[in-house]
């Protein structure tokens, strides 16, 4: 249940749910457990382009920073702009705060990605459970 | 992560299995296994502001010197002038290099005549007992001893903490003044230290029991369940490192080191300089006959959006590199972004303008007053 078999997810521990061409980007519950308190995200504008396994943006809690990678490339159509006043929301449901939307402009990329059942083994080899 | 074994390189409080039990994240800190938080780091940083927090302070070292020649020893080790303390009185001080940098802070407490005892930090004490044995190890009358895997130290802090500790012990909390420390019973033990001490600005106590699992482990519940009715929780190094930067007090390896100096730290006025000789003296007077130092240790905060973290370069506005942020954090209870960095002396004025450098780029940040936070005055 912690991670919803319709996404895909990166071992940075991003998911994004693709439908189509559109892709909406988040962290994974795994990501924010281990973070703590998110007190700050820090995330590119509408129209940029992200590209695969690169940094996009940032997401901070009280005692750490963490980048953002992009699971696929495309561009920016929307940003959360409710996580700026809001960034708590990421710890209190990881799976529904979205932070990005992008329009995918190489969807092929997203076949090396993670399905919910491997990123889920991956977390557990991480960890040692 | 939460509940691995920890590498058996890492050492344990007796608490570490009652830590695990309550589901902390637990990180190396010094070479201890400790928890960083339980519930929460801005939960537990807000119980503490606002009513009880109760932290395990076990990796702490304790040293102590007993003989007629303590008193000396104490005063050569430590820039603070141990001859004003009365029996049951502690003060901040701290062991400094011949150069004036720091070995460590410590908490010096007066027990009794001729016997001291000087509450260390984790992550140098093995330094420091060296320190201490090859600094005063041969004056005269005096005996030495580390006693730090003697005790369980731990930490009740808040507004509510007298509350708490009241329901624990027979003895009158209210004739404890801060910084003072007394002997009492506390959860059926005899001869508990109890003193009005703690690192987080605000009003609390640490107690000291021995250092066995069962005791320990029975004094944490028993403290957790009297503290229930004022919504204590248990708090991990996360909360405490945000507690004492709020309140401006330094940690070993950032504000304090053996590169900076008490006049960087902005702690000389702890360095009794009119007490007589004591390690590290001549290198402060050096300092002082040279007009100063050179930078200084000044609050920040952040006046564009960013955090600036411990490590971050300061700039001139819009110009080049000028200091250091020695730690830097999001203030959870003052909800601003705050830092403690050295900056040189023209910047350190309060509403300088500076800048921090995160990620490549510069935001806005100005020089405030510390303690950033200061309890209200009862």
């Amino acid at each position: 249940m912690a991670y919803p078999a319709e996404y895909r997810y990166t071992k940075e521990h991003e998911w994004i749910h693709i439908e189509g061409t559109n892709g909406t980007i988040g962290i994974t519950d795994y990501a924010q457990d281990s973070l703590g308190d998110i007190v700050f995200v820090d995330l590119p504008k509408v129209g940029a382009t992200v590209e695969a396994h690169k940094v996009f943006g940032s997401v901070e809690s009280v005692k750490a920073v963490s980048d953002l990678y992009a699971p696929v490339s495309g561009t920016v159509t929307a940003v959360n702009d409710e996580l700026t006043s809001a960034p708590e929301k990421i710890n209190t449901d990881a799976n529904t705060t979205w932070m990005i939307k992008i329009t995918l402009t190489a969807p092929a990329e997203a076949d090396s990605l993670l399905s919910a059942a491997d990123y889920e083994k991956f977390v557990s080899e991480e960890t040692g459970h | 992560m939460t509940d691995a074994a920890a590498p058996i390189t890492l050492r344990r409080t007796a608490l570490n299995a009652t830590h695990r039990a309550l589901k902390a994240k637990m990180v190396d800190f010094g070479g201890w296994d400790m928890p960083v938080e339980y519930s929460g780091l801005i939960a537990e940083h807000m119980a503490v502001r606002t009513g009880v927090g109760l932290f395990d302070v076990s990796h702490m070292g304790d040293i102590q010197f007993r003989g007629p020649g303590s008193l000396a020893a104490v005063n050569r080790l430590c820039m603070n002038d141990a001859s004003k303390l009365a029996v049951g009185q502690a003060h901040y001080s701290a062991m400094l290099y011949p150069n004036g940098t720091f070995v460590d802070d410590v908490v010096v407490h007066k027990l009794s005549e001729n016997d001291y005892l000087l509450v260390i930090n984790a992550g140098t004490r093995e330094k420091d007992v060296q320190w201490v044995r090859a600094t005063v190890g041969t004056m005269p009358s005096i005996h030495i001893n580390d006693y730090s895997d003697m005790y369980t130290q731990l930490a009740i802090q808040g507004p509510r903490a007298k509350d708490v500790l009241a329901k624990l012990t027979d003895t009158d909390l209210s004739t404890i003044k801060n910084y003072w420390f007394t002997w009492g019973k506390v959860c059926g033990l005899y001869n508990v230290m109890i003193a009005r001490t703690g690192y987080t600005g605000e009003d609390g106590f640490e107690i000291y029991i021995p250092s066995d699992e069962a005791t320990s482990a029975r004094v944490w519940n028993e403290i957790l369940a009297a503290g229930a009715e004022f919504g204590i929780l248990p708090c991990g190094l996360g909360a405490r490192n945000t507690l004492r930067l709020e309140s401006a007090m330094a940690l070993y390896g950032h504000e304090i080191s053996d590169e900076i100096n008490v006049y960087e730290a902005n702690l000389g006025r702890y360095a009794k300089m009119d007490k007589g000789d004591f390690v590290g003296r001549d290198a402060l007077e050096a300092v002082t006959a040279v007009g100063g130092p050179k930078r200084k240790l000044v609050g920040l905060e952040m006046v564009e959006r960013g955090i600036g973290r411990d490590g971050y370069t300061v700039c001139a506005p819009g110009g080049g590199a000028i200091g250091v942020i020695a730690s830097g954090s999001p203030a959870p209870f003052l909800k601003k972004n705050i830092a403690l960095a050295f900056v040189p002396i023209e910047y350190a004025a309060v509403d300088a303008e500076v800048a921090v450098e995160i990620r490549g780029q510069q935001v806005k940040a100005k020089v405030v007053p510390t303690p950033f936070y200061k309890k209200p005055k009862v």
